[in-house]
């Protein structure tokens, strides 16, 4: 995409001026009103990094545990509040802010837009954030402990059989919904309204473009999972029956209902990937993007599946047997689009001249485990042999490599990418190589066993385990260890880079092409007030 | 089963003892024992191999790109960008091995959904956290429960070779019949899952679900639940036994025997008193066995979800209450119905126990014909 901006000239003054007297408050109001895309950007992905220590810490209390068969350091109940609350956290915590932070910083940027198109709600969508969290956690210090169902909930072990905390957890759900719902309203009328003169649709970037169907994703299942949420509240507290044999309710009927949700979520939390690393690829092999328009057409085929495959997750929940076939069949379609990414990827590194710095090595290790993720999904589909994975480690693992691998693996190369343009200083290079060697090999340590183990018969969410799992699952901890520690490296990355380092040059990357990498290092605190025309 | 000195928490001792521990795990999943999860493992087995073509293709030539195409060794990048042809050639072959994959899925799947002309049909009823058999048209029908020691799970004796894989009593099954199952729940979801049968279906409270296996081979068959139903999701094991019909045919017949009998020393037992120390006895037993996953062993209960029995207002003030809730449960909560579960002999000890124990002196010596009277009391 031939990218150029002709920024009119008269106008360059003006902006300088308007840069020096940018009118924002200092100290903590500064954060607490801000409707800057890009400090709420900043302060999305902060929380994201925050909540990704928090739910990792409850990672390590779970592979403490299973370090060995046995009952050692934490009671049944209370690891099953931490398999919970891991999981709450990673995905709305971690995952889905990183990204929507990714989003207020690059979108406007992106498209040549001068903020985001809702300023103040963009505003509102992340400081409601914090506190859905501080409920969450706090629940668990409630008698009788936080949510122990499983991050999916299903009823009736979440309304009749769960602790009162249920009703603090539905209540930060909505909450979170309603952040989730304002951010993507934001992203879509930013998009389709925003973009500067000759930003045609098909000469947006291709991260522009996974977060613009994301958006539409968003907008379409998180009222579903604010609906079931609901219901798990009257069920529970008001004496309705939605889940309810007795009272002519059917508990399948949720599981329904959540992976309705649950399905396109899954999509939610990778498709943004799909896009940065179309961004990254193209940029260290010096060579376009092979395939734009097909990655625009397999996206949005993979968008609209996603809302055809939910009931996967529910093979073993007795459906007609048409039913399971339908679902069997839709889930390896996805297979197809997903594929087509892989591939217009590995063309695009075809005969490009590449080199290897901490983002690119990031989003090749992406490619790679992220594809080993889309293999275990494709024999999770194949349903008479979902019978004897499901509900394993091989689902664990399975999940963890699309979405550890896969979505964190993308917003960490992301991080490194944009770093250097949002704090004006290089990243030190060493520093980032040892973290991106340390995770991948820690990683797969913690991740890849668990196949084994899933397929040798080990059920998830067992704090405790037979004895012909104990060397595996040591090994695995041991991994989960390591990846843990070898995050740290990142926040020392981070603090560094903040704080000075080799000032990046506006490009910053020689491969580097976008309206993004127009402006200057830092990117100044405005950009594009007037719009550049793209040719 | 020797009684060992408590783990000392150092990282060294934490390995050594994992491994001294460790069976060998296989690597792969189970072939098992029946046709169908024959199938089932080739279906896995073909799927994996073309997940490995697939790979070491798209990685190869990925890694070759990384190895020739690097700036570092003076390339220039190409220019190409599109190709209509290559795009609808990698969505075409795709669908192509797909459909391939997806004709002997479907074949099997239908094979496994056909439930009928079953020789026995075994109902499976899941609660918190047990298994209940229910062998149909017969009156045979049991709870079976984890059988390993509580000492070995908090690491006071070293724990058995069937760790968390054995029961009191398992699911005995005839070979080379067609057995039907019947799986339901009486609380949350539980899933019933036997490897060696490929079998793995969710028991739905309200709501019955049917899967069937037939096996050859006489042997031990371990599963365990996988759904996620609670506290002690990982304490409530599948243990099915398959033994020639003739076996099975003298099993079953000893079992209804002994069942027999057990009603008719149930009778007996009214007439008769246990005193307080056969009771208290008895009573700890099955409290451990059965009440001590909730309310504990010290029955102080977890604060905001098992109500503590120490100190209980109703079983302090109420005995009949008392005697009711434990026979009948509680609706809504995670009480159960312990009146099908356990003899009058058990019920009498275990209430006799709670109503003495941990300070609550009430004294009573609940007996066998005090608990059949609350029983036939709300019958009438």
């Amino acid at each position: 995409m031939s990218v150029v901006i002709t920024e009119p000239n008269d106008h360059e003054q003006h902006d300088h001026d308007h840069d020096h007297h940018d009118h924002k408050p200092s100290g903590i109001t500064r954060w607490l009103y801000t409707t800057n895309h890009k400090d709420i950007g900043t302060m999305y992905l902060v929380f994201a990094l925050v909540m990704f220590f928090i739910g990792g810490t409850m990672a390590m209390v779970i592979r403490l545990e299973l370090f060995q068969p046995g009952m050692q350091f934490v009671e049944p109940h209370f690891f099953n509040q931490m398999t919970t609350v891991h999981g709450l956290i990673m995905v709305f915590g971690a995952v889905m802010p990183a990204f929507t932070g990714l989003a207020n910083w690059m979108i406007p940027m992106m498209i040549g837009a001068p903020d985001m198109a809702l300023p103040r709600m963009n505003n509102w969508s992340f400081w409601i954030l914090p506190f859905a969290f501080l409920i969450l956690l706090l629940s668990l210090f409630m008698p009788g402990g936080g949510p122990s169902f499983g991050w999916t909930f299903y009823a009736p072990l979440s309304t009749t059989y769960s602790s009162d905390s249920t009703a603090l957890f539905v209540f930060s759900v909505h909450i979170m919904g309603i952040s989730s719902i304002m951010g993507a309203i934001n992203v879509i009328v930013t998009i389709w309204n925003m973009r500067a003169p000759g930003m045609t649709w098909m000469k947006m970037p291709l991260f522009v473009w996974t977060w613009f169907i994301t958006a539409f994703l968003l907008i379409m299942v998180m009222p579903v999972l604010a609906g079931v949420v609901t219901m798990v509240l009257t069920d529970k507290y008001f004496g309705t029956s939605f889940f309810d044999a007795a009272g002519g309710g059917d508990p399948v009927l949720f599981q329904h209902i959540f992976w309705f949700f649950g399905h396109p979520e899954v999509y939610i939390m990778i498709l943004p990937a799909f896009g940065i690393v179309s961004a990254i690829i193209p940029t260290f092999a010096r060579k376009k993007l092979f395939g734009y328009a097909s990655m625009v057409y397999a996206t949005a085929s993979i968008a609209i599946l996603s809302f055809l495959v939910w009931a996967h997750h529910m093979f073993t929940t007795g459906m007609p047997v048409f039913a399971t076939l339908f679902f069997m069949y839709a889930t390896m379609l996805i297979a197809v689009p997903t594929g087509v990414k892989v591939f217009n990827w590995v063309a695009t590194m075809w005969r490009g001249a590449m080199t290897f710095e901490v983002p690119m090595m990031f989003a090749l290790a992406f490619i790679v485990l992220f594809t080993i993720g889309g293999f275990s999904g494709l024999m999770l589909a194949i349903t008479p042999a979902d019978f004897q994975y499901h509900d394993t480690y091989f689902v664990v693992a399975h999940f963890h490599y699309v979405l550890v691998t896969g979505a964190i693996f993308s917003i960490v190369a992301a991080v490194y990418y944009w770093l250097p343009k949002w704090t004006g200083n290089m990243y030190d290079e060493t520093l980032g190589q040892w973290h991106f060697w340390c995770s991948l090999i820690s990683v797969n340590m913690l991740f890849f066993p668990m196949h084994f183990v899933g397929l040798a018969g080990m059920p998830r969410r067992i704090p405790d385990y037979a004895l012909q799992f104990a060397d595996f699952n040591a090994f695995i901890s041991i991994g989960g260890f390591l990846f843990g520690l070898s995050q740290l490296i990142f926040v020392w990355v981070l603090i560094k880079c903040a704080r000075g380092g080799v000032k990046a040059t506006d490009q910053v990357w020689e491969g580097a092409e976008g309206l993004e990498w127009e402006v200057p290092s830092p990117a100044p605190y405005h950009t594009f007030e007037t719009p550049p025309v793209i040719k | 089963m020797a009684k060992t000195r408590s783990i000392r928490w150092s990282l060294p001792t934490l390995l050594l003892a994992a491994s001294a521990n460790a069976a060998a795990m296989p690597l792969n999943m189970t072939k098992g024992v029946t046709e169908i999860s024959q199938e089932v493992y080739s279906l896995h087995m073909l799927i994996f191999w073309i997940c490995c073509v697939i790979g070491a293709v798209v990685f190869g030539i990925m890694f070759v790109s990384i190895l020739l195409h690097r700036k570092s060794r003076g390339v220039q990048p190409a220019q190409f960008h599109e190709s209509t042809k290559i795009e609808i050639l990698w969505t075409a072959i795709p669908v192509v091995i797909l459909i391939g994959m997806a004709i002997p899925a479907s074949k099997t799947l239908i094979a496994m959904d056909d439930t009928s002309a079953a020789d026995v049909t075994v109902q499976i009823t899941g609660s918190q956290w047990k298994w209940h058999y229910k062998y149909l048209g017969s009156d045979l029908e049991y709870y079976s429960v984890l059988a390993t020691p509580r000492e070995q799970i908090t690491n006071r004796f070293t724990k058995g070779e069937n760790y968390l894989l054995e029961v009191d009593r398992p699911l005995v099954i005839p070979t080379g019949q067609k057995i039907r199952f019947l799986m339901t729940s009486d609380d949350v979801i539980h899933s019933w899952w036997v490897p060696a049968f490929a079998i793995k279906k969710d028991a739905n409270p309200g709501f019955i679900n049917e899967a069937w296996t037939r096996v050859d081979e006489p042997g031990v068959y371990r599963g365990q639940c996988a759904e996620l139903c609670g506290k002690d999701h990982a304490y409530m094991p599948v243990v099915v036994v398959a033994k020639s019909p003739e076996d099975y045919a003298a099993w079953k017949l000893a079992e209804e025997t002994r069942i027999a009998e057990a009603k008719a020393a149930e009778q007996e037992l009214l007439a008769m008193n246990m005193d307080m120390d056969e009771l208290m006895a008895n009573g700890e037993r099955t409290y451990i066995a059965y009440c001590a996953a909730c309310h504990q062993p010290n029955g102080a209960g977890l604060p905001g979800i098992f109500p503590a029995l120490a100190g209980s207002d109703l079983i302090l003030n109420d005995k009949t209450a008392h005697i009711d809730i434990v026979l009948n449960g509680k609706s809504g909560t995670a009480m159960q119905a312990f009146g099908r579960q356990l003899s009058l002999k058990e019920l009498a000890s275990v209430l006799t126990y709670t109503r003495n124990a941990w300070g609550n002196d009430t004294g009573d010596a609940i007996q066998a014909a005090d608990v059949y009277k609350v029983q036939q009391g709300e019958g009438e």
